[in-house]
Formats: C-alpha cells, sequence, structure tokens
C-alpha cells in the first residue's frame, strides 16, 4: 500500500493515541467537538438530497390526484379529494394503456431474445477456443463505447430496406442487437467463473453440446442472466432514442414515446393533471419493482461496473 | 469432446453474430462512407464529394456551437455528479464515529439514504426530464412557485427559456438522476477497503479529510475513473440527447443555447433530410468521444495500489 509510505503523521492529541474500539462513548473533548458540528453539516447535506431527490416523485404523485386549477394556482397544497378521474382519462383517452400494451410486447420480446442470443454468444466465447474467438469478443463488447447516434442514420434506410420500419418485430430486433455488446461482456465473464468439470461430466454421460449448454449450463448461469436481465429490463423498457427514430408509426408507440406526445399535446390543451396520472402510471411499474427487488436491481445495474 | 465441436460454435454465434452485424455494425461503417456523399436521405441518389462535409462542418457555427456544449457537459457532468457522488458515498461509509464499537462506519440511516438516493437511476430519463420541464416552468412550475411561497418574488428566472441557463437546468436534471448510480458504486468500492486502514489512520490522528484523500481516493481510483468514462458517454451520448430534446424548447433551444451534437445530428438526418452531412457531424461526436476516452485513460493512469 503506497498511501502509509507518506511521512509520519503530526503528533496527534493524546486522545487519539487510545483504540477507538475501547474508547468511551463520550470520546476525547476536542474530537467530539469537530465529530459533532461535521455530523451535523454531513447530515444536514444528506438530507437535502434526500428530499431533493423524493420531492418530485412526491410532487407528481400529488399532482396526479389534482384538478388542473389546483395544480397550477396552490402547487404545494394537498389535493381537496382524489381524483380518480385524471387516472382513467389518461389510461383511455390517452392512450396510456396501448402504450404499455406495446411496451410490454416489444421488451418481452427483447428480454427473451437478448437473453438467449446473449448467452448463447457469451457461451461459446467463454468455453470454447478457436481461432478468431478473440476478434469476435472485441468486436461485441466495442459496440459499448460508441454513438449509438452514428449509427443511426444509415440504420434508418437498413430497416426501410428490410421493410421493418415502424413494426414491432423490426425494434425487437434492433433492441436486442444493441443489448448484446454489454450483455455478451457480462455474461462471458460470468461463464467463465463457472466450474468447466460440470459440463465435461455430461458431456461424458453423452449429452451433445446444445444439451449440455440448456441443461446444465444455462441453469447454472441463473444468478448472471437475473443481473444481466435486470439491466436490459430497465435501458429496454426506458429506450427513447431508438424508437423515436424507427418507430413513427402512432399505433406501435412505446410509453416513452407515448408520454413525450401525451406532454405535446396536452399540455397545449391544458390538461396537466391528465399528463401527471400518465407520468405516474409509467413510472410506477419501475419504482414498485425497485421497491420490492432493491437489492437485486442494484446488482443488476452496478454489476459489471465494480470487479 | 471434440465431436461436432466446430458445427456446434457456429450453430450457437451465427443468429447473434447476424443480428449484430446487421444492425450495429453495417450501419456503423456505412455512416463512415455516407459521411463523404451528399446524400439527403430521401431519394436513393446521391454522389461522392470528397471531404466537402468536413470543410462545410468545420464553418458551421451550429456545429461549433453544439460542440460547445457537449464538451462543457463532458467536463462538467462528470466533475459535478462524481464529486456529489463521492462525497455522498463517503459520509454513508466512512463518514460515521464511535458506532458499534467500530472505528469507521456510516452515518445514522446509510441504508435508507443509498435506496432513496438511487432511486431516480430505475426512472427513464423521458420522465425525469417531463418532470422537471414542468419543475422549470417559469409561471408556474414548482420552482419559481416554491420562490413565491417562501417570499422570493423577486427570484423567478425563466430557467429553460433563458440562453444563459437553459443548459445548466439539462445539466442539473442529469445530475439529479445519476448520482445515486454512483452513490451505491462508490459504497461498494469502499466496502472492499480493509478496514484497518482506516483504524490505523485513526490511530495517527488522521481527520475525515486526510482519510479521504489518502486512502479513500486512492483505492477507489480505478472506480472512478471508469464512472469518468461512463459519465463522459452519457454527456456525449443517448442520455444528453433525450433530456434535451424532451426538455428544451425548440428543441435545442433558445436559440441554440442546449443544442448538443448528438441532437444536431438528429435534427440535420431527420428534419433537414441532410443524411450524409449528419453522418458527418457523427463523425465528428465520434471523435471527440474517443479523444476523451483517451484523455480520461491517459490522465487517470496511475501506479495500481494492490490491498
Amino acid at each position: 500500500m503506497k498511501t502509509t509510505d507518506t511521512p509520519p503523521a503530526p503528533p496527534a492529541p493524546e486522545a487519539e493515541h487510545t483504540p477507538p474500539a475501547r474508547r468511551p462513548a463520550s470520546g476525547g473533548k476536542e474530537k467530539s467537538g469537530e465529530g459533532k458540528i461535521l455530523n451535523v453539516f454531513s447530515h444536514g447535506v444528506l438530507i437535502i438530497w434526500a428530499i431533493l431527490v423524493v420531492m418530485p416523485l412526491l410532487w407528481a404523485i400529488m399532482a396526479s390526484f389534482k384538478t388542473d386549477d389546483s395544480i397550477l394556482s396552490t402547487p404545494w397544497k394537498l389535493p381537496d379529494k382524489l381524483h380518480f378521474e385524471n387516472w382513467s382519462r389518461a389510461w383511455t383517452q390517452a392512450h396510456m394503456s396501448d402504450y404499455f400494451f406495446n411496451t410490454i410486447l416489444v421488451v418481452g420480446g427483447s428480454l427473451i431474445g437478448t437473453l438467449l442470443l446473449g448467452s448463447m454468444a457469451a457461451y461459446v466465447l467463454a468455453r470454447f477456443d478457436f481461432p478468431g474467438n478473440r476478434f469476435l469478443y472485441y468486436l461485441f463488447i466495442g459496440g459499448m463505447s460508441f454513438p449509438i447516434i452514428l449509427a443511426l442514420v444509415p440504420l434508418f434506410f437498413v430497416m426501410n430496406n428490410m421493410g421493418l420500419l415502424n413494426s414491432v418485430h423490426g425494434l425487437i430486433l434492433v433492441y436486442i442487437a444493441y443489448s448484446l455488446p454489454f450483455t455478451v461482456f457480462f455474461l462471458t465473464s460470468f461463464f467463465k467463473t463457472l466450474p468447466g468439470s460440470v459440463a465435461e461430466a455430461a458431456m461424458i454421460d453423452g449429452a451433445s453440446h446444445s444439451r449440455t449448454f440448456f441443461q446444465v449450463m444455462l441453469p447454472m448461469a441463473k444468478p448472471g442472466l437475473i443481473s444481466v436481465g435486470i439491466f436490459n429490463f430497465l435501458g429496454q423498457w426506458n429506450q427513447y432514442m431508438l424508437p423515436t427514430v424507427l418507430n413513427t408509426d402512432p399505433n406501435n408507440r412505446v410509453l416513452s414515446q407515448g408520454l413525450v406526445e401525451l406532454a405535446t399535446s396536452q399540455g397545449y390543451k391544458g390538461d396537466w393533471s391528465g399528463l401527471f396520472a400518465g407520468l405516474v402510471m409509467a413510472m410506477l411499474p419501475v419504482l414498485a419493482a425497485y421497491i420490492i427487488f432493491q437489492r437485486q436491481v442494484v446488482a443488476g445495474l452496478t454489476a459489471g461496473a465494480v470487479k | 469432446m471434440q465431436h461436432g465441436k466446430y458445427r456446434f460454435i457456429v450453430g450457437f454465434l451465427a443468429a447473434p453474430l447476424a443480428l449484430y452485424a446487421v444492425f450495429v455494425i453495417w450501419p456503423f461503417v456505412q455512416s463512415i462512407y455516407y459521411s463523404f456523399t451528399d446524400w439527403t436521405g430521401l431519394s436513393p441518389e446521391f454522389k461522392m464529394v470528397g471531404f466537402d462535409n468536413y470543410s462545410r462542418m468545420l464553418k458551421d457555427d451550429i456545429f461549433w456551437k453544439s460542440l460547445q456544449h457537449s464538451v462543457l457537459l463532458v467536463l462538467l457532468l462528470p466533475l459535478v455528479t462524481l464529486g456529489l457522488a463521492l462525497f455522498f458515498a463517503f459520509m454513508l461509509n466512512v463518514g460515521g464515529r464511535r458506532r458499534k464499537n467500530a472505528a469507521v462506519s456510516g452515518v445514522r440511516g446509510s441504508a435508507f439514504y443509498k435506496i432513496a438516493y438511487f432511486f431516480p437511476q430505475v426512472l427513464s430519463i423521458v420522465i425525469v426530464s417531463l418532470l422537471f420541464q414542468f419543475a422549470f416552468n417559469p409561471s408556474d412550475g414548482m420552482l419559481n412557485s416554491t420562490f413565491k411561497a417562501i417570499g422570493l418574488e423577486s427570484i423567478q428566472p425563466d430557467w429553460l427559456g433563458d440562453p444563459k441557463l437553459a443548459l445548466y437546468c439539462v445539466m442539473a436534471v442529469l445530475v439529479w438522476s445519476t448520482v445515486g448510480f454512483f452513490v451505491v458504486l462508490f459504497s461498494a468500492g469502499m466496502a472492499s477497503i480493509p478496514r484497518d486502514f482506516y483504524e490505523a489512520a485513526l490511530l495517527d490522528g488522521a481527520s475525515r479529510f486526510t482519510t479521504f484523500f489518502r486512502i479513500t481516493l486512492p483505492l477507489l481510483w480505478d472506480t472512478v475513473q471508469s464512472g469518468w468514462v461512463y459519465m463522459g458517454i452519457l454527456a456525449l451520448g443517448v442520455e444528453a440527447f433525450t433530456s434535451v430534446q424532451v426538455m428544451t424548447v425548440g428543441p435545442g433551444g433558445p436559440d441554440y443555447s442546449t443544442t448538443v451534437l448528438p441532437l444536431y445530428v438528429y435534427q440535420t438526418a431527420f428534419r433537414d433530410g441532410q443524411a450524409g452531412y449528419a453522418t458527418t457531424i457523427g463523425v465528428g461526436l465520434l471523435i471527440v468521444t474517443m479523444a476523451f476516452a483517451a484523455i480520461v485513460m491517459r490522465l487517470g493512469r496511475r501506479e495500481r495500489l494492490e490491498f
């Protein structure tokens, strides 16, 4: 460790020489004074940030139950009563139900495809030695670092020529393709950590390569699949740029597009309460998922970033 | 083991690779080719124009403006976000003193803070942008009505309508939505630093400042660096595009004060019908991204600390 090679620290106050663990709770006088001020300060900052994070969300939930007038005139007052009609109006008239359905369809298809194709490629790249293995690996993970927007213009015309523009299955294929870099990157290192002896045993028992993969390796890789699955689910659920460019048919709009559309058109009509109901509606599934699966979501999103 | 190995490899790689090649690699290669053409994107005819697009780009005021904004984002966003996140993470993990007989621990309630701070990360950037677009609304948004409520009626900024403020508003939203991710990421990194180091430092009378700069930061440097690259790519890519596109007037306004490179690529291609020129700007964006990553890697190179 390099940092301990620094010159000896200046003589510490007397109290500091007792090991902290054995020190009585009151501690040395000087030290606890500094600690108190710092604690008040640090707690203050932490609380302020917590408020900054939670307030806008609570405020949106509150606004979704208010009338347009009271959102604008008394923004900080609680709703006089719960105006559930905002929610039903957003759900039916503003087509939130359709957007939800489209999103579930697109994300469901993409997620299954991403996990299946991603784990197949990662498995081969992680456990088989063949010429070009390294090249293909770097080809896949190289996609993580380049700006998607650059590929978007030609991609539009590739999709157009293939007749995939403005279609749900076209969008699914693109989502899968753009999710592969991280998925392959993450699952390749995951498959490398799994013991090879189990796969060998299965092979000796006469299982084919694909049978070994589907019945032995894939079940063993479940924790990795869950992590990368959560990561991809949130990414694909929240996708905005790809559908905006590749999916302009109003009937196929996904949630994020629908919300922007709602904000643009409702904004003119002044239906703020409907807009907030739509926003909260779109937030609820991920919010609920985060509260329930908090640990897994955090692990899934930060996986791959920490070694 | 060798039986059918290559057939299996080909069989498993074919589908993912084909998808990846058609939707990611091929458009990416094509975009560099298109950047040398005068293609409108509307008709199938175009001709090679050599470096015309590139010299046009260098004389394009809007290109320089958006480049300037993108560079500003790339410099400021990581600085603010990672700085705040480091501070919070340090407070939450090492900031508390003398609890449970441990020399180092987080402040009270750190588990709650981590959950709350991470919240915005699971929300889509579209939802976050729409929420804040309303908060920034000058006449009846959350911010200005708060100012009014606490008697600061004279301070009523135009927020997103003010060319001097608009880009900083966008930046604030991006910081708001990403700090929590890094708090959790850095917390995980800090948890893996051996407690003895802190205890030793405490015995030597090190203050929290010294502890942070001499122990925590050097040992966390790898994570900070990859966070820096991640933040930069976010500032140059999809997130910056989405928040500017959704939140600002125009989008990109007022008066091009918030246009960023990806947005300019998008508008040139799909609004102005200049697909060829758009890919040229895209190549410019690619160069900026590469240069940024290279600089961070180079500046951040330090002796690896093993522990």
